[in-house]
């Protein structure tokens, strides 16, 4: 695409997204507002790819739109289910504050997007760090410069990013009742026998195995990785579950703990080592690449975990 | 010259604004998570966008890099956000704060400071 079309595109690409992301906040009906969100999460994967990220568009399509999604969607399900019986809540969550507040808020959202538009487009022009990621690329063991830095160059944050996964799934454990402590983590799943959602759980892991384990693969060469992969695995693990095909692991099952500390383990393990010959978290050219790889893969199956669990919650309250 | 950095990036600033404006204003605990999420991914949009404003249209893939760290982070936080909405409506019953029953329209809510049913 290019000159006119390409403007166009983005423009109705850009009306779109602000138009979704409206009615995800401003619909009367919670479900509803979900359902917009999700579409907003496609509309910007796509903007993405016009901003010629391809690998934040592959993240922002299985996170943005795609688990979140599950995720809040599970949400409403389960706050009907605990709201209903009370009753007249609703009135109450679906009232706002006066016109005059209304207003003033109005106000200060648009002087703030106003603010930030004047400030991005005053910007000066900046090469930024795209020249030293190139220049150091062939020493990074990875010949996509996102994976160099991710992995190699700023090795730093993605390991303390896995941590904050971690971090967050034992935050969201330990809101569970002592009594449904040790059961199986969120919502019950009930899926008919050879309704649509027990055959898509037999037909769709098949592909999903392959494309997930493909782009953590692809990954060290190519736009993908340990995130984008992760995230269609774990993907593939809740479509099994929900379909029915394999049970909801229990919270206290060693296994499953080992498999979501092994990421950050392999991870700092290596980085140690790193440090012992030099420099925390290095990685020597020669063996840079085998190592990549060994931590995708670690970090592959700890994301796709940790993901997982996180969507599905705490354990459904026992009635 | 109109680039597509240009429209995300003032697209992202837009949507900045549109979700502090929700966040603001929406009293369901859920839907202030939503406009929070808007909120995030104006501020990815509007650092990548930043990121990409080259003749040459190759995206530095530093910002790239933080941004994926981002997203995967913010779906940890809205995890954990869910959970603590549906914790707090198992224990009060209600999916909105208490404060926020009082200063929306008609007053304080009668139901609004009863002592949860547990």
């Amino acid at each position: 695409m290019t000159g006119i079309s390409a403007l166009g595109f983005d423009l109705i690409l850009a009306a779109l997204i602000l138009g979704a992301g409206l009615f995800a906040i401003t619909v009367r009906d919670l479900f509803g507002a979900v359902v917009f969100f999700i579409v907003y999460g496609v509309f910007v994967a796509i903007a993405w790819l016009r901003l010629g990220a391809i690998d934040v568009a592959l993240t922002e399509a299985a996170l943005g739109a795609g688990l979140t999604g599950v995720l809040l969607i599970g949400a409403v399900a389960r706050l009907s289910r605990v709201t209903t019986p009370a009753g007249n809540n609703t009135s109450d969550e679906m009232r706002r504050p006066p016109a005059g507040a209304r207003l003033a808020s109005m106000v200060v959202a648009g002087s703030i997007s106003g603010v930030l538009g004047w400030a991005f487009l005053s910007l000066p022009d900046s090469t930024g760090l795209r020249d030293a990621v190139a220049d150091n690329l062939a020493v990074s063991g990875s010949a996509n410069p996102v994976t160099a830095v991710l992995i190699n160059f700023r090795g730093w944050d993605t390991l303390l990013e896995s941590v904050v996964l971690l971090a967050a799934l034992v935050g969201l454990w330990s809101l569970a009742r002592d009594r449904d402590w040790g059961r199986r983590a969120g919502l019950r799943q009930h899926a008919r026998p050879g309704g649509v959602m027990a055959t898509f759980g037999r037909l769709l892991p098949p592909f999903g195995l392959l494309l997930g384990v493909y782009l953590v693969w692809a990954g060290s060469s190519y736009p993908g990785g340990a995130f984008q992969g992760g995230t269609v695995l774990a993907a593939v693990w809740l479509l099994i579950m929900m379909a029915g095909l394999m049970p909801v692991p229990r919270m206290v099952s060693v296994g499953l703990r080992a498999v979501l500390v092994a990421g950050p383990l392999v991870f700092l393990g290596i980085g140690i080592a790193g440090a012992m010959a030099g420099t925390f978290l290095g990685l020597p050219p020669t063996y840079a690449k085998p190592l990549i790889l060994t931590i995708e893969a670690a970090l592959t199956l700890s994301i796709a975990a940790t993901l997982a669990l996180l969507v599905l919650g705490t354990p459904d309250p026992s009635p | 010259m109109i680039t597509s950095a240009t429209i995300f990036g003032l697209c992202g600033a837009a949507l900045i604004g549109l979700g502090l404006y929700g966040f603001v204003t929406q009293v369901h605990l859920l839907r202030r998570l939503l406009a929070f999420n808007v909120i995030g991914s104006g501020i990815f949009l509007l650092f990548g966008a930043t990121a990409a404003r080259t003749p040459t249209g190759a995206t530095d893939p530093v910002p790239q890099a933080l941004i994926i760290t981002g997203i995967v982070v913010a779906l940890a936080a809205t995890a954990l956000g869910v959970g603590l909405v549906l914790a707090y409506v198992r224990i009060s019953g209600k999916a909105c704060l208490p404060e926020d029953a009082d200063t929306i329209d008609g007053g304080p809510h009668p139901s609004s400071h009863e002592d949860p049913p547990e």
